[in-house]
């Protein structure tokens, strides 16, 4: 198998744009072309041999690439961004935009993550052992284009605003989340584990919302419909389904209005 | 800044009748001189195109609507902003790029002079703030009058004198550059929810047609021979059919004769008018009607157009136009910003993407390269983008590419997703005509510096003439046969030199210049009706008083105010 191992051995004052930390970019170089990539602590420009011990060797193309990378990058932003293949393992905490527009591949965090984690991602899979920040698998500040497939999974909680103006792919959250779930969503599933504190399903007009805890605070513009059985992640259970939100305009597909659905386990 | 001299160059000066010659072009301080001493920074432009710098008829790079833009896209920043550099102000954006990368990169193309195409007068202050704060380019603003109460008003009753007045006044107040005309009548009425659709639809209550402002709006502007003749956004904008409204509007200048004592002969500049040469009823039959349009233009020689080329990025429309924003938004239901400015104008912000997949974006590109291929006075006929409207301004390389090259048209053609409708519905693939470095100079430098009435400063390299050359790397006798070669050469200067002083080395920007905001006083006599009418309306009408309302003078720091005494 093919594999680079990074050791940072230093933590950054500010942070470092780790842009270049991907199976992609690492494939077909050798060590010493590795150690050549740019990196930017704020408008400083460096090489990544000037912060990492790297060894080992990447593969020919990306998808024969692994990268472990050992220690603390919480104050490293962009690892695996707009990664097509491959894998990355965190063996620590990361920060901002892991896997940020991934295309393809693997990334493990062994860790935390920071905000933006899988931010835009087209397709590939994200797994976070720790909690996430804000924004997990939303579209960029200010975009209408977000995550459009793939999988993230954080096994922790999560902030705010996850899952803003997705269009496809899943987010599974097993613990708890804050506020803003799917917000303007026109498609894609997010599942929630733990509780929400509310605002959930905002201005969404397509997609899926599980919530297998509790909904603090529901929004007015959904509408209670039936009790539904459900086989989510591995668990069967009966959900109240509501449709919304209803402020909204929604798209019809063979005469039939769609909607956003937000399933809540039933007690 | 001291002496420069720059050897060998192949230089191509329209203004001149100068066509590749090998020559030299001397600078002593500010100006271009006939020679200088042996003690001359020497620049050896041999192998090399030596031009005067760009002029910039129309873009939107300073005020509140792009303010609005930059602030309602931070997405447009995204992996298009690069790091910052010593030295040098972190820039960002691209199809609202902030005002450091705005200097910087019109610096690096070579352009000496940009003119922002639409101030609201209520807003001069922050357009002045931003001028300032956009280094090394030369600049003026339009102060936008087609929708004014005053106006509307003094026009509807043929009181040209006091129309005069009122425009003379707000040009002293914003520090204004000329009239601009934006969707005459069209965004008044849209106060009312309405539009102009035809040039005799009455504005509701004042009662006036945007035919009536446009010739009124003329013989103001000759009335008080301002440097640049009425600047004009018709009615219309965008939809199909529109070429009609047109002809129609452009024909209400024959008869006006140009009067002034800066040199322009004409009396109507038609801006970005690729988006108003469309055919067809809906977009289903959209076509190009270049042809036609380009026909009227060549054989009317009191109207100078300028292209407004879309060039299929992601970007941001702005305008104030406000209806025109409605309807985009309800084209592509993504954000809109919308305002009212009191007695004056309206704006509208929206992102749009031109996409090679879309047939109508595709008949969009070739109509405005047409118009430019089918010109046949290239002096009245200017490169331009409707900056961010049909693309950013970064782009102006590229269409010189595609007019100079029938082979990079035809790639651009091929990558459409419709390929063949398109070329249904345009004339582009039937078009061999590739310009020459020549008509690209008077498109761009010797060209719009004549309709703005600067030709005495820009757009030439004669003695006497401000110091503005860029330096590209082009061969005049061996051109590329790559038309990449011509994109690259033109979007980073070998050397630009703004005013004397050297701004540009090898495409990197090594100094922030010593840039200017040029406004036009043109002092009428005094005019007590108007005097009363300002005072009235402010303090009836306004949000803000009369005093409160001029541009300062500390937000102008670098003036270069052209005085005109108009004889009654
Ligand atoms: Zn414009």
């Amino acid at each position: 198998m093919a594999l680079v191992t990074l050791k940072p051995n230093t933590t950054p004052e500010l942070y470092f744009e780790c842009y270049n930390i991907s199976p992609d970019t690492f494939a077909g170089k050798t060590l010493m072309e590795i150690a050549d990539l740019d990196l930017h602590e704020g408008k400083i420009k460096a090489k990544l041999g000037d912060f990492f011990e790297i060894t080992g060797s990447p593969g020919k193309t990306a998808e024969e690439t692994n990268i472990r990378i050992i220690g603390d990058c919480s104050r490293m932003k962009y690892i695996g961004n707009k990664m097509t293949a491959g894998t990355i393992t965190v063996e620590g905490d990361a920060d901002m935009y892991v896997g940020g527009w991934m295309k393809g591949g693997k990334i493990h965090v062994i860790g935390n993550v920071d905000s933006f984690c899988g931010i835009a991602m087209e397709g590939g899979e994200i797994v976070v052992d720790g909690d996430a920040q804000n924004h997990v698998g939303s579209a960029y500040r200010g975009d209408w284009r977000g995550m459009r497939g793939g999988t993230i999974r954080i096994r922790g909680n999560a902030g705010n605003d996850i899952g803003t103006f997705m269009l496809g792919g899943t987010i599974i959250i097993e613990k708890d989340a804050f506020i803003h779930v799917s917000t303007h969503a026109e498609g894609g599933t997010v599942i929630i584990k733990g509780d929400v504190q509310g605002r959930v399903g905002g201005q969404m007009v397509k997609g899926d919302i599980y919530v297998l805890g509790k909904v603090q605070y529901m929004l007015p513009g959904f509408k209670k419909t039936a009790s539904v059985e459900k086989e989510i992640d591995g668990l069967n259970a009966t959900f109240t389904h509501y449709i919304g939100d209803l402020g909204e305009r929604h798209p019809k597909s063979k005469g039939q209005q769609i909607y956003g659905n937000l399933y809540v386990l039933e007690s | 800044m001291a002496e420069i001299l720059i050897k060998n160059g192949f230089v191509i000066d329209p203004t001149r009748n100068i066509n590749g010659d090998v020559t030299d072009i001397a600078i002593k301080d500010n100006r271009i001189v006939e020679e200088v001493g042996s003690n001359a920074k020497v620049i050896d432009a041999r192998g090399k195109v030596v031009m005067a710098g760009g002029v910039d008829i129309h873009s939107h790079v300073a005020g509140p609507k792009v303010n609005v833009g930059r602030l309602m896209r931070p997405e447009d920043k995204l992996f298009k902003s690069p790091h910052g550099q010593d030295k040098y102000r972190m820039e960002s954006g691209f199809s609202i790029p902030s005002t450091f990368k705005t200097g910087y990169d019109y610096a690096r193309m070579g352009y000496a002079f940009v003119m922002e195409a639409a101030m609201p007068p209520l807003h001069a202050p922050h357009v002045h703030e931003e001028i300032h704060d956009t280094p090394i380019i030369d600049q003026a603003a339009l102060p936008v009058f087609a929708n004014n109460w005053f106006v509307f008003e003094y026009l509807k009753n043929g009181e040209i004198d006091n129309a005069a007045a009122y425009i003379s006044w707000i040009l002293s107040a914003t520090k204004g550059y000329g009239v601009k005309v934006v969707n005459p009548g069209g965004t008044a009425a849209w106060a009312w929810g309405l539009n102009c659709n035809t040039l005799y639809d009455p504005v509701p209550y004042f009662d006036i047609t945007p035919a009536e402002i446009i010739t009124g709006l003329i013989e103001t502007n000759e009335y008080l021979g301002l440097p640049h003749s009425v600047h004009m956004h018709q009615n219309g904008l965008g939809t199909p059919g529109n070429y009609e409204i047109t002809l129609e509007s452009l024909k209400l200048a024959e008869g006006y004769k140009a009067k002034n004592t800066f040199g322009r002969d004409t009396v109507m500049h038609s801006t970005h008018i690729q988006f108003h040469s469309y055919g067809g009823d809906s977009w289903g039959n959209f076509e190009s009607k270049a042809r036609e349009v380009m026909d009227y233009v060549n054989k009317q020689k009191s109207i100078s157009i300028d292209l407004g080329c879309v060039t299929l990025d992601e970007t941001t429309t702005m305008t104030a136009d406000g209806p025109f924003e409605h309807h985009i938004q309800n084209l592509n239901h993504l954000k809109w910003a919308n305002t009212d400015i009191e007695l004056e104008t309206a704006g509208g912000v929206v992102p749009y993407v031109y996409d090679k997949n879309i047939k109508v974006c595709g008949i969009q590109w070739a109509i405005g390269l047409e118009m430019g291929l089918y010109a046949e006075d290239k002096m009245r006929t200017f490169i331009t983008t409707d900056h961010p409207n049909a693309g950013p301004f970064i782009r102006y390389p590229r269409i010189i590419k595609w007019l100079m090259s029938k082979k990079a048209r035809e790639e651009v053609l091929a990558s459409f997703k419709y390929s063949d409708k398109v070329i249904d519905a345009t004339n582009i693939h039937s078009i061999n005509t590739e310009l020459s470095l020549y008509e690209i100079a008077q498109m761009t430098r010797a060209g719009p510096a004549k309709a703005l009435g600067l030709s005495h400063m820009y757009g030439g390299l004669a003695a006497g003439m401000d110091a503005n050359v860029g330096i590209f790397d082009l061969d005049y006798t061996n051109m590329p046969a790559d038309p990449e070669e011509i994109e690259r050469a033109f979007t980073r200067a070998n050397w630009f030199i703004k005013s004397g002083e050297i701004v540009v080395k090898d495409g990197d920007v090594i100094s922030h210049g010593n840039k200017r905001t040029l406004w036009v006083n043109a002092r009428v006599k005094e005019n007590p009706q108007v005097i009363r009418d300002i005072h009235d309306k402010f303090l009836k009408d306004y949000t803000v008083g009369s005093d409160t309302y001029h541009v300062r003078d500390y937000l102008v720091p670098n003036p270069l105010v052209i005085d005109i005494d108009v004889e009654a």
